[in-house]
């Protein structure tokens, strides 16, 4: 026998279920008198700096179905690259972007759809900067542990080739599944980004 | 002071440890075959997109957001056993965690959800929504009101049934640590039936999130107890670390 290092194990992750919308967003399904709001639904203050951008997409299973009790959470840095909240050493983020917002995709269509800003770059652990980008993270019935990815801007191209984390990735072809094209809406940049849980297009998941 | 500087807990969380938590594909859990990614997660070391994660303060709270009893009751107090679950939000270091917020939600004491989507015949009770949720305090303590939530059955196997359960999603120090999980409850042979449970690889495992009775805690003549203690994942400290320019 040795000395116990004395750690703890992780809680070990359960499946969110079906009825994740109860405890997370409960105002969208009609449970409206326990919270005034839901959170992580408030819209992106105005006042927020930064160019103003609509993320959207749609989850799809390995069959090519999509998903209609997923939910997905955003956790992004503000316009010049800061973090809001715990963590961020370099600076004050803008006070007025709370740089994490969640959202149940629509119970018919499956469509999430984020109004928010586009970040600024923030620094890789060497220091490098990687390219701006979006961590996303989808839990869902039948996902047994959240599964995290993030969105890269097609309209960055030359930070994207120079990103530690898209260099990582071995199979080049997959590189795509984490770029989101740049569209217009009503005159409103948007990004397009789709998620394939399994199958060709499989999204690249991290191990973060 | 003539040691280097003492060990200062701001560097990357430990890597998860996949093996110790239910695989993305558990075939007797049937909507998990085709929602499972078949190729290999990418690791990489935390940068700050993980190692930071938004503040939730304790004014947001309302006063009856930890009292699921009465926080949506109307014409009296949920029906089921009246139970309190408490505990605190650790690090794998044994480290409390303050400020996590905690969301919960469960079905009623029938084993019903207030959910469009739920067809179990088990009455509604009028008086019970199902959600609530907690900020932990400075020694990451949490608590919570509520009625035993009853066991359910749900369309996998043609006989598959839920031991009784709250679903717990919990925001730690940083996006790193963001966990969904649930609390299953002492002494219930369920557990062990469950393909959502068994999709946990060891007993060990499954163990941790089985809340225990908590005599001390109950409130004689009134609510039963039950003690759970959630642990997110660890964090590097940075003694003799290399860091980068202002880090
Ligand atoms: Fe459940």
């Amino acid at each position: 026998m040795v000395q116990s290092l004395n750690r703890l194990k992780e809680s070990p992750s359960q499946t969110a279920g079906p009825y994740v919308h109860i405890g997370t967003t409960p105002n969208f399904i009609g449970i409206n008198s326990v919270y005034p709001d839901d959170l992580g639904l408030r819209p992106c203050p105005a006042e927020a700096k930064g160019e103003r951008i609509i993320i959207t997409g749609q989850i799809f299973d390995g069959s090519g179905a999509v998903l209609r009790d997923a939910l997905v959470e955003i956790w992004q840095a503000d316009a010049a690259g800061l973090y809001p909240g715990r963590g961020e050493y370099r600076g004050a983020a803008d006070p007025n972007f709370p740089g994490w917002f969640r959202q149940p995709v629509d119970g018919v269509t499956g469509v999430y759809r984020f109004e928010t800003i586009k970040p600024g770059q923030v620094p890789y652990v060497d220091g490098r900067k990687m390219a701006p980008h979006v961590t996303f993270w989808i839990v869902a019935r039948g996902i047994n542990i959240g599964l995290q990815t993030r969105l890269y801007f097609g309209d960055e191209q030359a930070s994207n080739e120079t990103d530690p984390l898209l260099a990582r990735v071995e199979l080049k072809t997959r590189v795509a599944t984490l770029i989101a094209e740049r569209g217009e809406e009503n005159g409103v940049p948007c990004y397009k980004f789709d998620i394939h849980l399994q199958g060709d297009k499989e999204t690249i998941f991290l191990d973060i | 002071m003539r040691n280097a500087p003492a060990p200062n807990h701001n560097g990357g969380f430990y890597q998860r440890d996949r093996a110790w938590h239910p695989p993305a594909f558990t075939p007797n859990y049937k909507t998990s075959v085709l929602r499972s990614p078949k190729h290999a997660l990418l690791s990489l070391n935390n940068t700050l997109s993980e190692m930071t994660g938004p503040v939730f303060g304790h004014a947001m709270l309302g006063e009856l957001d930890n009292d699921l009893i009465r926080n949506y009751a109307t014409t009296g107090d949920a029906i089921g056993p009246r139970i309190i679950v408490h505990g605190r939000v650790l690090d794998e270091d044994g480290r409390p965690v303050p400020g996590a917020l905690l969301e919960y939600w469960q079905a009623n004491a029938g084993g019903r959800y207030r959910h469009k989507k739920e067809s179990y015949l088990a009455a509604i009770d009028p008086n019970f929504g199902g959600c609530g949720r907690s900020i932990t305090d400075e020694e990451g303590r949490y608590w919570f009101r509520t009625i035993k939530p009853g066991a359910y059955p749900w369309p996998n196997g043609v006989n598959d049934w839920r031991p009784a359960h709250i679903h717990f999603s919990i925001f730690g120090h940083a996006f790193a640590q963001r966990l969904i999980t649930q609390m299953y409850f002492e002494g219930d042979p369920m557990i062990w039936q469950c393909p959502i449970v068994m999709g946990i690889p060891s007993k060990e495992a499954v163990e941790t999130l089985i809340a225990a009775l908590d005599r001390e805690a109950t409130i004689p003549m009134d609510t039963l107890a039950y003690k759970f203690d959630i642990v997110l994942r660890g964090r590097r400290s940075t003694m003799f670390e290399n860091r980068m320019e202002g880090n």
